[in-house]
């Protein structure tokens, strides 16, 4: 898929985030958003996978180790094609399989639960450790928050795939610098946040998460990349490509009113009129 | 062999062994306790299944899940405090909420840990994992019973918790003729007037003291709770309107353990007076085991004592 397309589409994942939660009246749209680009680009690029055969062994995983991103998430596979996208209007409704956070056992394509921040990217060391010990040459990826990275376990997982030399292993930190309480450098900093992963035995790519030519560039050299992991340092904008959501800590986990969401999607519609 | 003196963390390391010649899927995962939990024995049979995380039982039990979604049975293991007690939440999100075939074992549970300490001994572990919706606990009584444990553990698809002891404890059971069901209590010996069930280390002492019992003219029916979850409800129903009269016992806290497990069916499905024989809601201490068994009156004496006291 060539730039153009993936931004168009990435126009068509924003808008199932924001339809989402605008039905759930509650849920996570400022880091869905920022991450809207890599989801975009990881299901409609990068990945080798099959929403016909969403759990082929061989397919390539990926772990939302940042589960409260889950819109971001499920829009992605809907728009891919794992489940219809009307369903994003049942998100966090009772009885729905859009869970809250991402369920492995009903959503197709989720590859593996998550939402208590920390968790993923160890389930994700797993799955990479698991190719390796298979001779399975499947590849692992894996979306952590810049705030959920000041969880400990972070840091086991990191050590442990850096000893390892996972190199079936891409870790991406959405580095939109907010979390609930603020910016994560005023909360608690976990920068510098390419030379901790770099001493964890990680190659560190840093980049415009939100741009496609550096997306591509830094899953290309991940790929290339031998006898280690890769983590890849996305700096984004939470919220973006909602203006009044951009760089607004407030919108970590508020859903849009009526007349927020009537702006929102008049927005997104017109930078989907503006790539045509 | 009847009465041979072995721990039960001992049956653990050489089940997997075992279970490892006949399985190419299966591997253990340990937080650099490989000669404690008696892994080591895998570790030197498998050593390229055998996967030492490090001191990080939270990143061993999220390794394990993620293992496991790729067709791998993984045994995560490490020392009940800390497979159950620090790995708690990630126990309960990455392996029980998703259905993973994962496998805790948790060898030192209990005050029979010995000297290390409070801090090492685990009387909390079957209350936490007991919780966890569809997460199986086996807490076996000797070495036929563990072996057989882990080899059902295995065989049984979904997440399942094995408590272990540190302490060797005599065999009580005969390999040759023994079954192992999950979920399926064992009357070990009939009696009419009170009932003791049991679990793990204290089953052979509960033997004992029903021996004790019977030297006053007290016949105690005594039954082998394995499984206590899912729990043998039909047994221990069924021994409560044949003795009326219930104790358990079990190297755990009264708080949330098979006491607890066996006190809320009968509390429903046939009222009647449970005593709770275990760790009465204080830490453990250090000290040799037996001497802390005793202290604590889980040995066949304290047993026995307890329940006269409560007759």
């Amino acid at each position: 898929m060539n730039k153009l397309e993936l931004q168009k589409k990435a126009v068509e994942v924003r808008k199932g985030i924001v339809t989402g939660v605008h039905s759930a009246k509650a849920g996570h749209p400022g880091g869905s958003l920022s991450a809207a680009d890599i989801f975009t680009y990881l299901y409609f690029e990068e990945m080798n996978i099959d929403p016909a055969n969403p759990k082929d062994e061989n397919r390539d995983r990926f772990v939302l180790s940042k589960g409260h991103t889950a819109p971001g998430l499920y829009s992605t596979l809907a728009n891919r094609g794992f489940f219809p996208v009307e369903d994003l209007l049942t998100l966090r409704h009772t009885g729905s399989y859009l869970q809250g956070h991402p369920d492995m056992k009903h959503i197709p394509g989720v590859d593996m639960s998550s939402g208590s921040l920390g968790q993923g990217l160890s389930t994700a060391v797993g799955m990479a450790l698991a190719a390796k010990m298979s001779g399975k040459d499947y590849r692992t990826y894996c979306l952590c928050g810049d705030g959920e990275i000041q969880e400990g376990q972070i840091w086991e997982a990191a050590m442990f795939a850096g000893h390892r030399k996972l190199d079936n292993l891409v870790v991406i930190v959405d580095n939109n610098n907010l979390q609930i309480d603020g910016s994560v450098d005023e909360v608690c900093s976990p920068y510098p946040i390419d030379e901790k992963f770099a001493a964890f035995g990680f190659h560190v790519i840093s980049i415009n998460g939100n741009d496609f030519d550096e997306i591509d560039a830094a899953f290309a050299e991940a790929k290339a990349t031998k006898g280690m992991p890769t983590a890849i340092i996305a700096h984004t904008v939470k919220g973006k490509g909602v203006s009044f959501m951009e760089n607004k800590a407030g919108w970590h986990g508020k859903a849009p009113n009526d007349e927020e969401y009537a702006i929102a999607m008049d927005e997104l519609g017109k930078a989907g009129d503006a790539l045509c | 062999m009847l009465g041979d003196m072995i721990a039960t963390r001992d049956s653990y390391g050489n089940a997997l062994v075992e279970l490892g010649k006949e399985h190419d899927n299966l591997v253990v995962l340990d937080a650099d306790l490989a000669e404690a939990t008696k892994t080591i024995k895998f570790r030197n049979a498998f050593p390229d299944r055998h996967i030492d995380c490090g001191i990080a039982e939270a990143n061993m039990v999220g390794i394990a899940a993620g293992m496991s979604t790729a067709g791998f049975v993984p045994f995560a293991s490490s020392f009940a405090m800390f497979a159950a007690g620090r790995a708690f939440e990630q126990v309960r999100n990455a392996v029980g909420y998703p259905k993973l075939n994962v496998k805790i074992g948790a060898t030192h549970a209990g005050i029979s840990v010995g000297e290390d300490g409070a801090t090492h001994q685990c009387n909390e572990d079957i209350a936490l994992m007991r919780t966890i919706p569809g997460m199986v606990v086996i807490n076996p009584a000797d070495d036929v019973e563990a072996r057989a444990a882990v080899k059902a553990a295995y065989e049984y698809y979904g997440p399942c918790y094995l408590r272990f002891g540190r302490l060797a404890v005599p065999t009580i059971n005969d390999e040759a003729t023994y079954k192992f069901e999950i979920g399926k209590g064992v009357e070990l010996r009939k009696g009419t007037d009170l009932t003791i069930i049991a679990t793990g280390l204290p089953v052979s002492e509960s033997l004992k003291a029903a021996e004790m019992l019977e030297a006053d003219g007290i016949s105690a029916q005594v039954i082998n709770i394995h499984t206590i979850k899912p729990l043998d409800e039909d047994i221990v129903v069924a021994a409560a309107k044949a003795t009326g009269k219930i104790f358990t016992v079990e190297e755990h806290s009264i708080i949330g353990g098979l006491g607890s497990a066996v006190a809320e069916v009968l509390a429903e499905k046939c009222p009647t007076k449970v005593t709770r024989i275990g760790v009465k809601d204080v830490y453990g201490e250090s000290g040799p085991a037996k001497e802390l068994l005793k202290k604590y009156e889980l040995d066949a004496e304290g047993i026995y004592k307890q329940v006269k006291a409560s007759l």
